[in-house]
């Protein structure tokens, strides 16, 4: 099936009042962040987006597809389903070997050539985390960045999936803006469910939970995307500092002036 | 009456798949009737007429196998659910054995599986699988898609039958699970078991326990050969 977008119409929020937001849209190529405090539904939400709710779930949310109720076959036949949802497990219990794992995986997806898929998608999982993967050991033996980097390639390149739904990846050890980036090359459908300022500043849109319930779809606005690169600025000059603090060096106050001086768009 | 016998390992989520269907049965005006069958302790009878309001009972098993324990008291407990005015019955086994299933012929037989088990149970448990009508894999929440996608795969090569994944706790993609109960038929007589019990006459039954095929008479096998009879 050709998907060109995913239609959400709202339901209940957990007062059994209706959502305030009653229906957003995604089309292919759209990056949406899902933000909002810790219990405000930003899981439920993508979990209703992974199984197609159809008024079936506590949210009575309902999920169309190209305008129509997905068939059956999409959560019958994984070869089918045009969603992978990532989420925030950042372990595996499987207890097959890596390599396995995936040329199964590969197989269920029916890859068309299962030899050279499992390697890119390690090489895909690579780039995401600081220590490769070593395809012999055991999945629950990954480390939580290495287990997180793999769900993502997995998803991506195995699974192929026009929608990925992605849980709070910031958490994970994973390098956010080199998932992003790479991403990026693919066209399709991302959703992420997100604290993280980077992220939902590089999105297209963002949807606010609150109470349960869809608030709001923001526009990313053009003067915020262009606040994002002094953001991440600043983001990284924190870093380098924890990172100092983390490695037991003392820090220096001539070093933050510097740094804040080359902050982009500030006046000399 | 309609039967549903819902059979799975310990903890796998049997009495949480039957109380989240059973919720949605009675709203729907279904009259519902629960026993449970358990070796040494249960408590869910309680729960089910405490919180959902319907007759239900629970047996032990004690010195008996559970899954033997069924095949003796099922046919009294139908008759105790018609009596209650119930139509339909959800039976819960205690799922131990993994050689017998519970299923009889014209049931509904509901495998519970949990996604957190390993990737290979689907392989191990035999009977209980692969006579089933329906496998619920639950826990779905704590494993990833990928391995979803695999243990359904597993699944369905050790028994060619539709699989539900559900989010039981909360409530999550029960329906299909209900409607397999509207829409099956009356669990009509006779009521015969649906496999084969395992060969199992043998003096150990009898309570004899030295160790040791040398010991016993009937059906015995050694760990380098297989069945074969020993007596007269």
């Amino acid at each position: 099936m050709d998907i060109q977008k995913i239609t959400i119409l709202g339901g209940t929020a957990r007062d059994g009042s209706r959502e305030p937001l009653a229906s957003f849209e995604l089309r292919m190529g759209d990056v949406a962040s899902i933000v909002g405090p810790t219990g405000s539904g930003k899981t439920a939400l993508i979990n209703d987006i992974g199984m197609f709710a159809n008024a079936n779930t506590p949210t009575l949310r309902r999920v169309l597809i190209n305008d129509e109720v997905p068939p059956a076959s999409f959560r019958e036949d994984p070869a089918s389903n045009p969603i992978a949802l990532i989420t925030q497990h950042t372990s595996f219990l499987s207890d097959l070997p890596v390599q396995r794992f995936l040329g199964l995986h590969a197989k269920i997806r029916r890859s068309e050539r299962p030899e050279t898929i499992v390697e890119e998608t390690l090489q895909f999982a690579n780039q995401l985390t600081g220590e490769p993967i070593d395809v012999d050991s055991a999945m629950t033996e990954l480390s939580g960045g290495q287990s997180r980097a793999l769900l993502i390639a997995d998803a991506v390149v195995i699974g192929n999936s026009p929608i990925i739904l992605l849980d709070e990846i910031e958490n994970a050890g994973i390098d956010r803006s080199r998932a992003l980036a790479l991403l990026g090359n693919y066209q399709k459908i991302f959703l992420f469910v997100t604290h993280d300022l980077h992220i939902a500043l590089h999105s297209t849109y963002r949807l606010v939970m609150r109470g349960g319930a869809m608030q709001d779809l923001i526009v990313t606005a053009e003067t915020e995307s262009r606040m994002a690169t002094r953001l991440d600025h600043l983001e990284k000059t924190m870093i380098h500092f924890r990172d100092r603090v983390r490695a037991g060096l003392p820090l220096s106050e001539d070093d933050l002036n510097t740094r804040l001086a080359q902050m982009p768009g500030v006046q000399p | 009456m309609k039967v549903v016998i819902c059979a799975g390992p310990p903890t796998s989520g049997k009495t949480t798949v039957l109380k989240q269907a059973a919720r949605k049965l009675l709203a729907r005006e279904h009259p519902l009737a629960y026993l449970k069958i358990d070796v040494q302790y249960a408590d869910e009878d309680e729960m089910f007429s405490d919180q959902l309001g319907i007759p239900a009972r629970k047996i032990y098993s004690g010195e008996l196998c559970p899954d033997h324990c069924s095949v003796l008291v099922l046919g009294d407990a139908i008759r105790w659910a018609e009596s209650e005015g119930a139509d339909i019955l959800l039976v819960e086994s205690a799922g131990l054995c993994l050689r017998c299933a519970p299923y009889i012929e014209r049931s509904l037989g509901i495998a519970v599986l949990e996604a957190t088990s390993g990737m290979n149970l689907p392989r191990k448990i035999g009977a209980m699988l692969s006579l089933a009508d329906l496998a619920a894999v639950t826990k779905i929440d704590l494993v990833s898609q990928a391995e979803k996608e695999v243990f359904r795969a597993n699944i369905q090569e050790a028994a060619e039958i539709p699989v539900v994944e559900t989010d039981a706790l909360h409530g999550i993609n029960i329906d299909p699970v209900v409607a397999r109960i509207e829409n099956m038929g009356h669990t009509t007589e006779p009521w015969v078991l649906r496999g084969n019990p395992p060969v199992s006459t043998c003096t150990i039954c009898a309570g004899k326990k030295d160790i040791g095929w040398e010991k016993h008479f009937g059906i015995v096998r050694g760990l380098e050969f297989d069945l074969t009879y020993r007596g007269q």
